[in-house]
């Protein structure tokens, strides 16, 4: 199953539901492409809601940190999402977890944007 | 678990990576590991098929990637071999020095090492030869078996 992406505004707060595969080709490119097209419109508070994605790979990974950089480089914040499993554990044996702010309520992290 | 060895060559291709990986995923299962086994062996695969598609073989038609199986004395022995101009592994830069946390490429051998209990690299000018192994746990495994 690819990526698939949706985007929703909350308070101020742009969540970009994800679902399926963030892997080396279509579902990176996706990732890429949503954040780039959310920082053009001067959207930079973006949520990224991993509920829904069951698998990502090493490329996937560069794709989360690439947006994260580039969102914070245009003096944006981007957050993380209901993580599932297999997502948490690979954030957390490559230690990104504790450079992504992940979190686990979406009101809460709703809140939590500056 | 059956001693038996299957083997493809396929093409320097993003279809390749996602071929390997189902691959893994469907005889890991068949040689009786749990799913979370499944899923760490299928993606360690990807990745070293991700190396070889691009990193070794650049996407050259002209290459090809082969990939092996082998169940053999409670181990699976999983061979990724490409065409390209050899990866040193110790020029990888550790992913989880502060320095490179924020890089954006350059975890899949680490994936592959966190996944798997033996990898070896051979890196010749011919291309790269990545080796992983994966140790069966399970109530089949040979010595368990002879040890009861």
């Amino acid at each position: 199953m690819s990526m698939k992406t949706s985007t929703r505004q909350v308070d101020g707060v742009t969540i970009v539901d994800c679902s399926g595969r963030i892997t080396l080709g279509e579902g990176s490119v996706i990732l890429k492409d949503v954040v780039r097209e959310l920082l053009s419109k001067g959207q930079k508070k973006i949520l990224l809601n991993l509920g829904d994605v069951n698998y990502i790979d090493s490329s996937g990974i560069g794709e989360l940190v690439s947006a994260f950089t580039t969102v914070r480089n245009q003096g944006g914040e981007l957050k993380l999402l209901n993580l599932t499993k297999k997502v948490h554990d690979l954030l957390q044996i490559t230690k990104l977890y504790t450079v992504f702010d992940v979190k686990d309520d979406e009101a809460n992290a709703v809140k939590s944007f500056s | 678990m059956t001693e038996q060895r299957v083997s493809y060559t396929l093409d320097s291709t993003l279809e390749t990576v996602d071929s390997a990986e189902q691959a893994a995923s469907r005889i890991a299962t068949e040689a009786g590991f749990d799913d979370d086994e499944v899923m760490r062996i299928a993606m360690a695969v990807r990745e070293a098929a991700v190396n070889a598609v691009l990193h070794g073989n650049a996407y050259d038609p002209g290459k090809k990637v082969s990939l092996a199986f082998e169940q053999t004395g409670g181990n699976l022995v999983i061979t990724i071999k490409d065409q390209g101009k050899g990866l040193d592994p110790d020029k990888i830069p550790d992913p989880l020095a502060p320095e490179n946390l924020l890089k954006t490429s350059g975890r899949g051998i680490f994936l592959i090492r966190s996944f798997m209990d033996e990898v070896v690299i051979s890196a010749t000018q011919t291309g790269t030869e990545i080796k992983l192994v994966k140790h069966v746990h399970g109530p089949s495994e040979g010595v368990k078996e002879a040890s009861q």
